[in-house]
């Protein structure tokens, strides 16, 4: 069955994995780009496929159905002008107070939503692909968050679509700030129990004497310079010492929910 | 088997792969996405020749790294590798039994991330592993074996619509024809 050429067939396929996975970061990278860019027709087709049959729908919604959502948008439009007065007007304290104490005035985000496109095919990564690229302002280690929270950061650019490594990835530590307490933290994966829940992660790094309970809120601190301070994590479920009590780890449940992640936003640099 | 039922069978990888990018049902019931590609290489090395078995690897693996965080390449080797070994048994083995196709789908459903994931830790990469990752497994394992007689049913289908069929033979014989008359 095997002959010769086979054997020198596959001797030459192996030496050109070797090859490969001996490529420099950067080149593996553009390779790979070239390589996933024969699927852009067929993201682009599912793309139109999901806005066709959400239009559809949309269209054969029964008008009582709007009417209610409409009365639901407006109530909430309400409540919700009524807190950016309030956040102005302590943005402005805020500016006012940083500017009498010659402080460095705080960033506005510039926010960019995208659509998730993909999942990771391996189980061993947590990535998800999203269509914006470098053409869009994105590149590499822009924070990605949803409206419940972070979400994660973007790893590599492609012209129009990025890969973005998810919280809770050995790829994506946060450093994390517990509210109230203010216990500083690092956020990353979850104890080798909860690999199939990815929405569970460790909150390590803590003192012994941290005063944590569940139901706690996880800030980011906005130490490590990727991610802004302030977005929020989610919330403690448990604690326990780890290092023969040295120090105190958390189970932290995520704000968002990773496997039903639709629409993200990522945190463009901002505007001079 | 001709170049238009490699060529098919090439496009269902690609589009195979596409697939376990963005349809991820399972990955959300079960806690782990099956890969399908190793069914393909086990089809490909019973059915199909040494050429369809590298280049459902080749393709199959580079098209599958190229939307993961994997290294690039890292699943070619596995999987060629899994096919070789397959196509070197093969005469051995009873390929049109669904117990066979079954068995060899599980083997190679479970061989393949294994080889994938070790490369990994060779290569000094941090894959996220846990006692999670063993279901995942198992779940990888049975959900390719399970696929693999479908992928045999439906490659066979491309391979009998796509492929010139022999003549059936009877025992008919033009040249035994006795012609009777004055000629």
């Amino acid at each position: 069955m095997f002959k010769r050429a086979h054997y020198v067939a596959m001797t030459a396929v192996l030496l050109m994995v070797l090859l490969l996975l001996s490529l420099p970061d950067q080149t593996a990278a553009r390779v790979k780009l070239a390589i996933s860019a024969l699927f852009l027709p067929l993201f682009g087709l599912s793309q139109s496929t999901q806005t066709a049959t959400g239009k559809v729908t949309d269209a054969t919604l029964p008008r009582n159905v709007l009417v209610n959502q409409l009365e639901q948008l407006r109530l909430e439009n309400m409540q919700l002008k009524v807190l950016q007065m309030q956040s102005d007007a302590v943005m402005e304290e805020n500016r006012r107070l940083r500017a009498m104490m010659q402080s460095k005035p705080q960033t506005t985000w510039n926010l960019r939503m995208a659509s998730v496109i993909g999942r990771d095919p391996a189980n061993w990564w947590r990535t998800i692909q999203i269509n914006l690229g470098s053409e869009d302002g994105v590149r590499e280690n822009l924070a990605v968050m949803s409206s419940q929270g972070l979400v994660g950061r973007v790893h590599r650019v492609g012209a129009h679509r990025a890969q973005v490594v998810l919280i809770g990835s050995q790829e994506c530590k946060v450093a994390a700030v517990v509210d109230k307490s203010r216990e500083n933290g690092v956020i990353g994966p979850s104890s080798s129990a909860a690999i199939l829940d990815p929405n569970l992660v460790d909150l390590s790094y803590m003192t012994r004497n941290s005063r944590l309970e569940p139901g706690q809120l996880v800030y980011t601190s906005g130490l490590g310079g990727i991610f802004p301070q302030g977005i929020l994590v989610g919330s403690i479920v448990d604690t326990r010492t780890v290092e023969h009590g040295l120090y105190v780890e958390a189970r932290v449940k995520l704000a968002v929910n990773i496997n039903q992640l639709e629409e993200v936003w990522v945190l463009l640099p901002p505007k001079p | 088997m001709n170049a238009i039922t490699l060529i098919v069978i090439l496009a269902f990888t690609y589009l195979t792969v596409f697939a376990q990018t963005t349809v991820d049902f399972i990955r959300v019931w079960l806690g782990a996405q099956v890969d399908l590609l190793p069914a393909f290489v086990v089809y490909a090395a019973l059915s199909g020749n040494p050429l369809l078995t590298t280049l459902i690897a080749v393709f199959g693996g580079l098209w599958l790294d190229s939307l993961s965080m994997n290294p690039l390449g890292v699943t070619v080797a596995p999987l060629l590798v899994t096919g070789m070994v397959i196509l070197y048994f093969r005469e051995v083995v009873l390929r049109e039994q669904l117990s066979a196709q079954f068995i060899f789908g599980l083997a190679a459903g479970a061989a393949v991330p294994l080889m994938v994931v070790l490369l990994l830790l060779t290569f000094g990469m941090q894959p996220l592993l846990g006692w999670g990752s063993l279901w995942q497994w198992v779940v990888m394992s049975i959900g390719c074996g399970a696929a693999t007689p479908v992928v045999f049913r439906v490659f066979d289908l491309f391979d009998h619509w796509l492929s010139y069929q022999p003549l059936p033979e009877t025992t008919f014989n033009h040249n035994r024809e006795m012609k009777r008359g004055r000629n």
